[in-house]
C-alpha cells in the first residue's frame, strides 16, 4: 500500500502560529531532544542487534515530531502517560538518560532498578506516569491523574500517547468518554504511525480521518502532520488551552515509525517504497531546515549539537554499565508500598 | 480480638448497625478525615449504590466526591488508579463483583504492577469496593466469588469481611493502605447487623481472627460461611464437638500465623469458601498448613469445601445447593472428628 501523505495543517493563520514565537533556546532544546531520541533509539538497536539487550524494544524512530512538538509546551508540573514505544515521550518529558539507558540495560541503577525495561519507565518526579506494555492501557490512568488535577483545582493539564491501534481498545472509548463527560483537562494524542504491528489502521479502522473518532464523545479532534513538529507544537498549544478551559481534546498525529513493531519484525506486510517514501519527510530534516532558515543557528552549531547527543549517550551507556546487575536478594521488593 | 472489643466497647457505646451501614460510616470517616478520599462508582449518588451502601454520602460530600461515573468498569478502576498514582485515595464501587472483569487489565496489569514494574516509585493507594457472592437469585453473572483470581496477583490486597464490625474496622485500613485493595463485600450480609462501637477504630489488614475456640477441629472460613460455620459449631457444640473457626479476614497478604497455630491445636483441618472448590483459595490454605509445623500435628488429611465447580444457577433450590450448605459443613466436621 503507498504511503498516505500527511495532511498539511489547518491551523496555520499566517503570522499568528504560537510556532513563529519559539526562541532560539526553545528551538535548539527542540533540536537537541529530537537527536537524543535518536541516537539513543540507533544505540539501543545497536545493542539488540549485537544481543547486548535482551528481551524486546519498540523503536520511535521517525515520529520523533509528535513527541518534541506535543511535549514543548507543558510545564515540569504537567503531567504524562505513554506507551510501549515511549522512549520518545520519556525524552521529551526531561529525564536522565543514564538512568533511562541502565534500565534498558537491565541494571540496578536504571530507573526501575532493572525491574521494568523499556516499556516501564516513568519518572513521577517529572510527571511522567509512565510507558506502558498494554496498547491502550495508559489512557484511563490519565483520565484518572486528570481527575486529580480537577478535584485539587490544579491548574495542569495531562497528555495521553497512544498509537493507531489503541483507538479500538475499550479503554480508548471509556476514558474519553469520561474525560468528557466529566470535562477533565487531558489532551489525548493518537500517533498513527499507520500500523498497529502489521496491521494496517485503513483496514482496522473504516475511517479517512481519525479525528472523526472525537465527535462520537463530543470533543474537539483534529488531525495534524506529525512530521512537522511546529505543526504538532501549534496544535498542542491550542489544544493545551483547550483541555484546561473546557475539556478534552483529540489529536492525530499523522506519522510513521520507520524500523519495525520490534525486533522480530521483518517489514513483509510494508514496501521499501512506502518506507522511503516517509523518510523523506523526515522530522529532523524538517526541523534542521527550519531552524537554518530562521537563522536561530548554523550547521555548524547543529553539527556539534548533533555530535553532543551523541556523545550524551555513549555517556549514558558507560553509566550503565559502571553499575552492577541488581542484587537477586531485590526480586521480591516493590511488590508493596 | 473483636469480640473483646466488643464486649468492651458496649460499655462506652456499642450499637447495632447493619454490615452496609458499617461501611458506609468507614467512608465518610475517612471522607471528612481528607480531601483526598472520594467515593466513585455506577450509581453511587443520589441512588445510593445499587445495593444502597452510600445512600446519603452525596447529600453530605457532594457530587464532586461521591461521583457517578458512566457504566464504564475498566476505566472506572483505570481512573481510580490514574488518581491515586497522582495522589489521591480513591474508592471505586464496582457494582457487583463479577464485573470487575471488565476492568481486569487496569487492575492486573496497571494497578496492581505499577509499583513493581517502576522499581518502588509509585505508591497506588486505592480500593476497589465490590459485593460477591450468591443468593439473591441473581444468577451466574451476578453472583460470583472470585477472591481466588485477585490473589494470585501480587500486588494486590484482597479482603472479604464476614461482619459489620470487621467490613468497618477493615475498610478503615484499606483505605489508609498504600495498595491497591480488592475490598470483597458479600451481598447477603449488607442488611445484617451486628455490634458496631461508636468511637473510631481499625483492624490491620492481614490479621487472621479466631472467631470461636475449639479443641476438635479448625474450620478455617471467611465470607458469608463464617456465619454458617459459626451456626454450625453452635449445633455441634451441644454433641460435645467443639469447633474452631479461623476467618483470615485477608486473603492477601495472608497472616496464617493464628490458622497454623489453631491447626497445631486441633490436629483437623476444614476449609470452608463460598467460591468453586477447584483453584479457590483454600488451596492455598491447605498449602500453607501441610507446609507449617502444624503437618506434623495432623491427625486426618485436610478436607476443603468449597462451591461445586459450576456457574451459579438460577432456581432457589439449585442456588442454595450450589455453596457449601449447612448440613454438608455438619457433615464434613463429622467426618473429621470421627
Amino acid at each position: 500500500m503507498a504511503a498516505k501523505t500527511a495532511r498539511t495543517g489547518k491551523s496555520s493563520r499566517a503570522g499568528s502560529r504560537p510556532s513563529d514565537s519559539l526562541t532560539a533556546e526553545q528551538l535548539t532544546d527542540m533540536y537537541t531532544k529530537m537527536n537524543h531520541i535518536r541516537a539513543f533509539e540507533e544505540k539501543v538497536a545497536y545493542f539488540f542487534s549485537r544481543g547486548m539487550i535482551h528481551g524486546t524494544t519498540h523503536l520511535y524512530i521517525g515520529e520523533e515530531a509528535t513527541a518534541v512538538g506535543a511535549l514543548a509546551p507543558l510545564s515540569d508540573k504537567d503531567l504524562i502517560t505513554s506507551t510501549h514505544r515511549g522512549h520518545g515521550h520519556t525524552i521529551s518529558k526531561g529525564i536522565d538518560l543514564n538512568r533511562m539507558m541502565a534500565e534498558l540495560l537491565g541494571r540496578s541503577n536504571g530507573y526501575c532498578k532493572g525491574k521494568g525495561g523499556s516499556m516501564h519507565i516513568a519518572d513521577l518526579s517529572r510527571g511522567n506516569l509512565g510507558a506502558n506494555g498494554i496498547v491502550g492501557g495508559g489512557i484511563p490512568i490519565a483520565v484518572g491523574a486528570a481527575l486529580t488535577l480537577k478535584m485539587r483545582k490544579q491548574d495542569q493539564v495531562v497528555v495521553s500517547f497512544f498509537g493507531d491501534g489503541a483507538l479500538n481498545e475499550g479503554s480508548f472509548h471509556e476514558s474519553v468518554n469520561l474525560a468528557s463527560v466529566w470535562d477533565l483537562p487531558v489532551v489525548f494524542v493518537c500517533e498513527d504511525n499507520q500500523y498497529g504491528m502489521s496491521m494496517s489502521r485503513h483496514k482496522s479502522i473504516n475511517l479517512d480521518d481519525l479525528a472523526d473518532r472525537a465527535k462520537a464523545y463530543g470533543i474537539p479532534g483534529k488531525t495534524i502532520d506529525g512530521q512537522n513538529v511546529f505543526e504538532v507544537y501549534d496544535a498542542m498549544v491550542e489544544a493545551i488551552d483547550q483541555a484546561k478551559k473546557t475539556g478534552p481534546v483529540l489529536l492525530v498525529s499523522e506519522t510513521y515509525r520507520y524500523m519495525g513493531h520490534s525486533k522480530s519484525d521483518a517489514n513483509r506486510y510494508r514496501t521499501k517504497e512506502e518506507i522511503n517514501e516517509w523518510k523523506k519527510r523526515d522530522p529532523i530534516a524538517i526541523l534542521r531546515a527550519e531552524i537554518l532558515r530562521r537563522g536561530t543557528a548554523d550547521e555548524k552549531t547543529l553539527d556539534g549539537i548533533e555530535a553532543q547527543t551523541r556523545e550524551d549517550i555513549e555517556a549514558a551507556v558507560r553509566f550503565a554499565e559502571e553499575a552492577g546487575e541488581p542484587d537477586v536478594n531485590d526480586i521480591i521488593n516493590d511488590v508493596y508500598a | 480480638m473483636s469480640s473483646a472489643k466488643q464486649k468492651d466497647g458496649a460499655a462506652t457505646g456499642v450499637r447495632e448497625i447493619t454490615y452496609a451501614e458499617a461501611i458506609r460510616e468507614a467512608m465518610s470517616e475517612e471522607m471528612r478525615k481528607s480531601d483526598d478520599v472520594f467515593l466513585m462508582g455506577e450509581d453511587v449518588g443520589v441512588y445510593g449504590g445499587a445495593f444502597g451502601v452510600s445512600v446519603g454520602m452525596v447529600d453530605e460530600f457532594g457530587e464532586d466526591r461521591v461521583r457517578d461515573t458512566p457504566i464504564s468498569e475498566a476505566v472506572i478502576v483505570g481512573a481510580a488508579t490514574g488518581a491515586a498514582v497522582t495522589g489521591m485515595r480513591p474508592i471505586a464501587e464496582i457494582q457487583f463483583s463479577d464485573f470487575i472483569t471488565i476492568g481486569m487489565d487496569q487492575l492486573v496489569n496497571q494497578a496492581a504492577k505499577i509499583r513493581y514494574m517502576f522499581g518502588g516509585a509509585a505508591n497506588v493507594p486505592m480500593v476497589i469496593r465490590a459485593p460477591a457472592g450468591s443468593g439473591t437469585g441473581a444468577a451466574a453473572q451476578h453472583s460470583s466469588s472470585m477472591e481466588a483470581w485477585y490473589t494470585h496477583v501480587p500486588g494486590l490486597k484482597v479482603v472479604t469481611p464476614s461482619s459489620p464490625y470487621d467490613a468497618k474496622g477493615l475498610l478503615k485500613s484499606a483505605i489508609a493502605d498504600p495498595n491497591p485493595v480488592v475490598f470483597l463485600e458479600q451481598k447477603l450480609l449488607y442488611r445484617v447487623k451486628g455490634p458496631v462501637p461508636e468511637e473510631e477504630y481499625t483492624i490491620p489488614l492481614s490479621s487472621s481472627e479466631v472467631k470461636r475456640e475449639g479443641d476438635a477441629v479448625t474450620v478455617v472460613t471467611w465470607g458469608r460461611m463464617v456465619n454458617r460455620c459459626l451456626e454450625v459449631a453452635d449445633e455441634l457444640s451441644r454433641e460435645g464437638i467443639e469447633m474452631e473457626v479461623v476467618d483470615p479476614r485477608t486473603l492477601m497478604p495472608l497472616d496464617e500465623g493464628p490458622i497454623v497455630a489453631s491447626a497445631k491445636k486441633t490436629g483437623r483441618v476444614l476449609i470452608v469458601h463460598e467460591a468453586v472448590q477447584t483453584g479457590g483459595y483454600g488451596g492455598e490454605i491447605a498449602a500453607r498448613i501441610a507446609d507449617s509445623e502444624a503437618f506434623y500435628y495432623l491427625d486426618a488429611p485436610i478436607k476443603r469445601l468449597g462451591a461445586l465447580d459450576v456457574p451459579v444457577p438460577y432456581n432457589p433450590v439449585l442456588e442454595a445447593n450450589v455453596v457449601p450448605t449447612h448440613e454438608k459443613i455438619t457433615a464434613a466436621v463429622r467426618e473429621l472428628v470421627q
